[in-house]
């Protein structure tokens, strides 16, 4: 029998950026709360302070920030006719653990979600008809427009002080962004990352083709920024350890330096680390949330009541927890039907190497987690997909985050992979070779599905959460035709040698290619297809919240953060300016 | 503009503190300075398993005029510790059953930890090798790749362990040694990071940003903390508004 605890006004399950949000606003608003963290906490100094951050075999390889699979994983199968066996050890995506949530090691890599996106079934069923793809294919409208998006949009970003350019100023083209955005209010709160070489080259390349390059929008810091909350950032100095890493100079944006300094130790709140929560316990209706249960670090299983249950963990975990506390009907992919785990989509991402010759010093070390200079014009709507065969499409970049050698040596294709040949390549191209991201979008197909396992555990006895997921041919296309168009733009580029390796079928979990792992309780406003509101309430128990990249019908082309971060606001306002004066469903189903 | 930027504080930062004892140019390594000795030893690996790895990591990656080989940089150190350590032990690796072979799409399924692997595969290798009346490492160059080739296409049994799942563990390890910090015992003097113009774990180059010419300043190690840049304060406190205080 769980010990119990007073009854709080809310308990948090998840202390990372969603958390740290929700936290801010409904701690202003005079609301008292418990944090429930499984990791450990973590702040810039010491935790993430130079030189011993600066380790590749510690956090690269050996993954020291990132959950640890020997306590909890996923498993996965390619086909539900599969048998889906245990992620024995992460190597394709990368779940945090610890406050700051995966946003410490993030890249920062911040985009908003255009129209085309948000509104997938109504704007590709307008331009190319209602069976353009097929019944198999289960995209869905979100719930909400771009223009709902924006106002949260911008708090995000100014929280993060994003550094960028503009393109579209309420409607107005700017020169030098993105002139394919949906209208912003205003510009960027910091100015663009300075742009490395090789970031120059293909600026000067794209463009050469007709393109429309723009920088990346970056939450690393292209100058010191001190955000609306008072907390300062500095200048990113281009050391080459971002991804995978906790930033010791305070200049990425992350919970510790955006937010956690003015909530750690206000009154209200309460952090516990070390806690892994392992239910939702719903009334005997289950319409109403009454408690959560966790293990704290002891192991010891201790039952938290609370009125308001906010669920904003790593994507994949909020389906999870969900699945466990029996919230919303369990999809089903044979007949269709029921909402949790369903639409679960990831990243389709591909790459193109640009082998110079020894006078182009590209420098791989010296880069940041965002910075260099993409295009859009593959990205979504933006261009004509009736005559490509597929939806969806791939932003194209030179946005190189670092020249870590253990996992960095490119080498030409038909090099072997080990002896005096592979050596002489590794030394001949590790400074001189540009790679290009070929960052696709994903799509929901009907068979790429989330439930629980029948047969693992995780170290409290409770079934891991089971990935079914392999690419639709949709992203295959998808990937072929972003890929074709990245390696004419390497080759004008200059390379001596340029190669695209597009996506290929199968999915395996054994090379990393993304962490943007997407939907399970993804949001709309058709309570059959979602299982959340578009206010990320859920449909069927009014004191849930579950935010997170979980929420997204189907992925973008861009980067996931800059959209949990404005679907964390948005509901914020909706909790803190509707439903705490008045509790209850926000939308009647 | 009253803000000075991090950057030129620390430049001036470190020009207050730079005395000639501990300057980057007086640090660089000069001919006449004695080499450091190397304290190794294995603590893991039996005299049969070094002795295989030895001479398989070189074959992996073989000392020549560019840069040392395997051996020279300290590889077989690096994995011995490794192997006897958390990583060896199994950290971070999901170990419940049941065990079952999966598809190349599910990855490691095999019951064995990294240390369990290395002892198993290593042991059927020997013992291979041992009934044709011969060593690996008493093989000639041709011969080693040869039969590590052949470790690599097969998938014949080494008790309880593919080959191509040993060969393909070995070279990650060998990889991850040579082009690891050399605090880890690997990558001995820096020389792999030297020899491809890594600069190890630096953490600046804001100026540099932007332009092409070669980057030619000598690494820095982890355990060089003294030439490295760290934090003067604990927490600045230009990073808490005022009511944090």
């Amino acid at each position: 029998m769980a010990r119990k605890l007073k009854e709080v006004d809310c308990v948090m399950c998840g202390f990372g950026m969603v958390g740290a949000i929700l936290s801010r606003e409904l701690l202003k608003a005079g609301v008292e709360i418990v944090a429930l963290e499984r990791g450990e906490p973590r702040s810039t100094v010491p935790d993430f302070q130079g030189p011993a951050m600066h380790d590749e075999l510690r956090y690269s390889v050996r993954k020291a920030l990132m959950m640890d699979a020997a306590k909890e994983t996923f498993t996965f199968r390619n086909q539900a006719s599969e048998t889906a066996l245990p992620i024995r050890r992460l190597q394709g995506f990368l779940p945090g653990t610890g406050v700051g949530g995966s946003m410490v090691h993030w890249n920062g890599q911040t985009y908003r979600f255009p129209d085309f996106e948000l509104r997938m079934r109504t704007m590709a069923s307008q331009r190319y008809g209602a069976d353009f793809l097929g019944p198999e294919y289960t995209f869905q409208d979100w719930g909400v427009s771009a223009g709902d998006m924006e106002p949260y949009y911008d708090r995000f970003e100014y929280l993060l002080g994003v550094a960028g350019k503009a393109g579209n100023i309420k409607g107005e083209k700017v020169e030098g962004g993105n002139p394919f955005e949906d209208p912003r209010a205003r510009e960027y709160p910091t100015k663009p990352m300075k742009e490395p070489y090789g970031s120059q080259v293909f600026r000067k390349a794209a463009a050469s083709l007709g393109y429309h390059p723009f920088p990346q929008p970056s939450s690393n810091m292209s100058e010191p920024y001190t955000n609306p909350e008072g907390v300062r950032l500095e200048t990113c100095m281009f050391c080459g350890f971002c991804e995978r890493y906790g930033c010791e100079h305070y200049a990425k944006s992350s919970p510790q330096t955006i937010l956690l300094p003015v909530i750690l130790g206000a009154r209200g709140f309460t952090l516990k680390t070390g806690c892994r929560v392992l239910r939702v316990n719903l009334d005997s209706g289950g319409k109403r949330a009454v408690s959560v249960t966790y293990a704290d670090a002891s192991g010891e299983e201790i039952e938290q009541p609370a009125k308001l249950v906010i669920i904003g963990m790593f994507a994949l975990n909020n389906v999870h927890l969900a699945l466990l506390s029996r919230i919303g009907t369990p999809y089903d992919p044979r007949t269709g039907h029921g909402v949790t785990g369903r639409n679960y989509c990831y990243q389709t991402t591909a790459g193109v190497n640009v082998f110079y010759g020894p006078d182009h010093h590209v420098n791989p070390f010296m880069r940041s987690g965002a910075n260099g200079t993409v295009i859009a014009d593959f990205v979504g709507g933006n261009f004509d997909h009736s005559r490509a065969g597929f939806l969806g499409g791939a932003y194209i970049g030179e946005i190189m985050t670092n020249g870590r050698p253990i996992e960095f040596h490119p080498t030409p294709p038909g090099t072997p992979s080990w002896g005096a040949e592979w050596k002489r390549a590794v030394v001949a191209h590790y400074a001189h070779t540009s790679n290009l991201n070929v960052s696709g979008s994903s799509i929901a197909v009907r068979q790429n599905y989330l439930d629980l396992d029948p047969t693992y555990r995780n170290t409290w006895g409770q079934p891991l959460l089971r990935m079914t997921f392999d690419f639709p041919d949709n992203d295959i296309k998808l990937s072929a035709f972003c890929t074709a168009k990245a390696v004419e733009i390497g080759k004008a580029m200059g390379g001596q040698q340029v190669t695209g390796s597009p996506r290929k079928k199968p999915y395996t979990t054994t090379v990393y290619q993304s962490t943007h792992n997407t939907g399970g309780t993804v949001m709309g406003s058709d309570p059959s297809v979602s299982l959340v509101n578009p206010w990320l309430q859920v449909w069927d128990v009014h004191n849930v919240f579950i935010i997170g990249a979980s929420n997204f019908q189907q992925n973008a082309a861009y980067n996931p953060t800059g959209t949990v971060g404005a679907l964390a606001y948005r509901a914020a306002d909706a909790l803190v300016n509707r439903y705490l004066k008045n509790p209850g469903p926000l939308v009647s189903a | 503009m009253d803000k000075i930027s991090r950057r030129h504080f620390l430049k001036a930062a470190s020009a207050a503190a730079a005395t000639p004892a501990i300057s980057a140019a007086a640090r660089t390594r000069t001919a006449e300075a004695p080499p450091a000795p190397h304290s190794q030893a294995y603590t893991f690996l039996n005299p049969q398993e070094s002795s295989f790895l030895v001479a398989a990591t070189e074959r992996l990656i073989p000392k020549d005029e560019l840069g040392p080989g395997a051996t020279d940089a300290g590889v077989t150190y690096f994995i011995d510790r490794q192997l006897g350590g958390a990583w060896g032990a199994g950290e971070r690796l999901y170990r419940s059953g049941p065990f079952r072979e999966g598809t190349p799409s599910q990855g490691y399924q095999l019951p064995f930890t990294p240390a369990e692997l290395f002892r198993r595969a290593i042991r059927a290798i020997n013992t291979e090798i041992a009934s044709r009346n011969a060593a690996f490492a008493r093989m000639s160059a041709q011969d080693q790749d040869a039969y590590l080739t052949s470790l690599s296409k097969e998938k014949r049994d080494l008790d309880g362990v593919p080959s191509n799942v040993f060969f393909e563990s070995l070279l990650e390890v060998t990889i991850e040694g040579y082009f690891s910090d050399p605090a880890y015992g690997g990558n001995r003097d820096m020389a792999a990071w030297e020899m491809i113009g890594f600069p190890g774990a630096y953490a600046e180059y804001y100026d540099l940003v932007g332009i092409n010419q070669p980057y030619r300043r000598k690494p820095l190690s982890l355990a060089e903390n003294g030439r490295g840049r760290v934090h003067l304060m604990s927490m600045p406190m230009s990073t808490l508004p005022k009511k944090a205080r």
